[in-house]
């Protein structure tokens, strides 16, 4: 018995990290190999925000338990303070205008968290369509944000770190991958603390968690505080790396259900989560036009493409939300265990 | 409260009646009894009345809790058992009455501060967290002594791991405590009924509490838990001075584990005493037969 506890902690140390380090050097070395600019540009990219957006709901969500409707407007206004702290102070690094605004996303998402203190689940999401409409709306009614661009849209700064340009479409895919591990890190140890327990407490039993003393109150806006901030930067990601533009339409209504279901689908309250919905969220519809193509030719074409998947994609969450609640993640767990045990066996 | 006169001491009655009570005894007791009284109850129910809408749940209740003593409190269905609980973690506010906890006189316990005034508590229906793992069940349990802020904890070091260390060691020595260590791993969702009821037990403890609340943790145990569960009420008691107030309806558990019982009916407290005197108070064994008291109709339930 003592023998078996004493072993534990020195096996399990490499094991838990084993697969994290295998994605980072496939990621870092392995990828860049390989890829085309086309997997960079349509697949990686937007893959890389929307992975990183979702860690951010996922917080919320997931770990808190507090439904939101809101992401998308939390991602415009990273993506504008970014660029406005950018332009409009002189030789402001650019990691600091990310970090400020990615503070500027948690500040506002702080704001519209205020109703949580009242409001749960149904109510509560309606409640984040606030944020929703006022910031799409503010972005749009105020030409300052946009540096009075007649169009409304505007070019995103270049990605330099201390002198260092990261160019082309493999050195913006360097540059978000590099954001991206860094703050998935930070949200692994911020959910596996204290305030992370916090975060499951309030989620599963307000009241118990009010009589162990967990502060309930301040844990739901420390919530919406960190989750902004995550999805701000996921915001910066997306026009910054992604689009190279920086534009309201964007971070619709539409952008926060598709990040809301990347939750859902990858798996609530999971770090890994995120990564697994993102990559189905965008992988999916070019598995499907190209199937589409193959198989049907000129009739399917773009319209017929986006109904096919809108419905396809509802019915995945359905079958998701009925069959697997869990998420791909542990549809992806079991389906290892049980490679494993065959393996084993053989 | 005029009720059951004939059952009580009177050191059950908080410090104000007592002293009114005293004031009709002689004055060699007087002393005794109020010094007595107001440094040993460390938790007093004062003319506590409850309603919810019509239905009133609570009338009147006076109750003192004595240092280190578990006190039962008895009664049928819906007599009310559990909203005293509720009263006096705050999740209720009586509509009249008081609950002194610490020295201080509360006319609605503050729930967010209750771990730290001493008040830990189980529930009826379990309320654990069915996502964490009973470890970590129990080492939020000491959430009330988390000092440090969200960025400490994220970097780990410094004050927020030397906090972590400490949670974690006293929740295992909890488990251990409570033969639990078995099921550290497990999400607590997954296990029995009965083992669920001791992890409650396990996050209350881990607090390290003056005072324990629990509501039924015996129910739906098989007979071999039950027998556990009253040895670790027992142990905790005996090893930490924890006071116990117990909500349990077997009447053999009862009369075995406490040194007191407090008997409810349709939200009135009928009798309170030793398990012996409770046990021959005929208002008890009518309560207990299902004859209803003769006048409270039209109230209760
Ligand atoms: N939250 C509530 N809302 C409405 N009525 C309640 C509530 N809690 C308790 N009651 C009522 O108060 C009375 C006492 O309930 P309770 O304290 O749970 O009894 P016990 O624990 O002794 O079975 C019952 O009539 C019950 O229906
Ligand atoms: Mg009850």
């Amino acid at each position: 018995m003592s023998t078996i506890t004493y072993d534990l902690p020195a096996y399990r140390f490499p094991a838990r990290w084993a697969t994290p380090l295998t994605w980072l050097a496939i990621a870092y070395l392995g990828v860049p190999l390989l890829g085309s600019d086309y997997l960079f540009e349509a697949i990686l990219l937007p893959f890389l925000a929307l992975s990183l957006a979702g860690l951010g709901l996922n917080i919320l969500t997931g770990y808190a338990g507090q439904v939101s409707l809101g992401s998308a407007a939390f991602m415009a206004v990273g993506a504008f303070a970014a660029f406005n702290f950018n332009l409009r102070i002189d030789g402001l690094p650019l990691i600091v205008s990310m970090v400020l605004a990615g503070l500027a996303a948690a500040g506002i998402g702080l704001v519209f968290g205020l109703p949580s203190l009242r409001l749960k689940g149904f109510y509560l999401a309606v409640s984040t369509l606030a944020a929703q409409f006022f910031v799409q709306w503010a972005l749009t009614k105020f030409s300052w944000f946009s540096n009075d661009s007649a169009s409304g849209v505007i070019d995103a700064p270049q990605l330099s770190v201390s002198g260092f340009a990261f160019e082309g479409p493999v050195g913006r895919y360097y540059f978000a991958l590099t954001v991206v591990c860094v703050l998935t890190l930070l949200a692994y140890r911020l959910v596996n603390s204290q305030t992370g327990r916090n975060f499951i407490a309030v989620r599963e039993n307000e009241t118990a968690a009010r009589i162990i003393g967990v502060p309930v109150l301040k844990t739901k806006l420390l919530a919406f505080a960190a989750s902004s901030f995550v999805i701000g930067i996921a915001g910066v990601l997306w026009a910054f790396a992604y689009l190279r533009t920086v534009e309201p339409a964007g971070f619709n209504l539409d952008r926060s259900f598709q990040i809301l279901f990347i939750v859902i689908i990858g798996g609530l309250a999971s770090i890994r989560g995120a990564f697994f919905g993102a990559a189905l969220i965008v992988v999916f519809p070019l598995v499907l036009s190209r199937l589409g193509s193959f198989l049907l030719g000129d009739i399917f074409n773009s319209g017929v493409l986006d109904m096919s998947q809108r419905i396809v994609l509802g019915a995945l969450i359905i079958l998701f939300l009925i069959l697997e609640p869990d998420g791909l993640v542990a549809l992806w767990d079991r389906i290892r265990k049980r490679i494993g045990t065959a393996t084993v066996r053989s | 409260m005029t009720l059951a006169f004939g059952a009580l001491g009177s050191a059950p009655f908080p410090p104000e009646l007592q002293e009114h009570l005293a004031g009709l005894d002689g004055p060699v007791r007087r002393d005794d009894e109020r010094q007595a009284t107001v440094s040993d109850t460390v938790l007093d129910l004062v003319g506590v009345t409850l309603s919810f809408g019509g239905v009133v749940a609570l009338t009147e209740i006076d109750l003192s809790v004595r240092r280190g003593e578990i006190l039962a409190i008895i009664g049928p269905n819906g007599a009310g058992k559990s909203s005293i609980i509720n009263v006096i973690s705050g999740v209720y506010q009586p509509d009249r009455g008081q609950v002194r906890l610490s020295g201080r006189f509360y006319a609605q316990v503050p729930t967010q501060q209750l771990a730290r005034l001493g008040v830990a508590r189980t529930f009826q229906n379990l309320a654990l967290f069915k996502g964490l793992s009973v470890l970590d069940n129990v080492v939020i349990g000491r959430a009330h002594k988390t000092q440090s802020s969200f960025i400490e904890q994220i970097v780990g070091l410094g004050r927020a791991r030397t906090e972590q260390t400490d949670a974690r060691s006293r929740a295992l020595d909890v488990l251990d405590f409570l033969h639990l260590s078995h099921v550290g791993d497990r999400l607590a969702g997954t296990l029995p009924y009965g083992l669920q009821k001791r992890v409650e037990l396990a996050r209350a403890l881990v607090a390290e509490p003056d005072i324990l609340l629990l509501d039924e943790p015996m129910a739906g145990m098989t007979a071999t838990e039950k027998n556990e569960m009253v040895g670790f009420v027992r142990a905790a008691r005996d090893r930490f001075g924890t006071t116990v107030v117990l909500i349990e309806h077997d009447i053999g558990v009862v009369m075995g584990l406490s040194d007191r019982v407090a008997v409810l009916d349709y939200g009135r407290k009928i009798a309170d005493g030793t398990p012996d005197e409770v046990q021959r108070d005929q208002r008890v064994i009518d309560a207990y037969l299902g004859v209803a008291p003769e006048n409270e109709d039209g109230e209760g339930i």
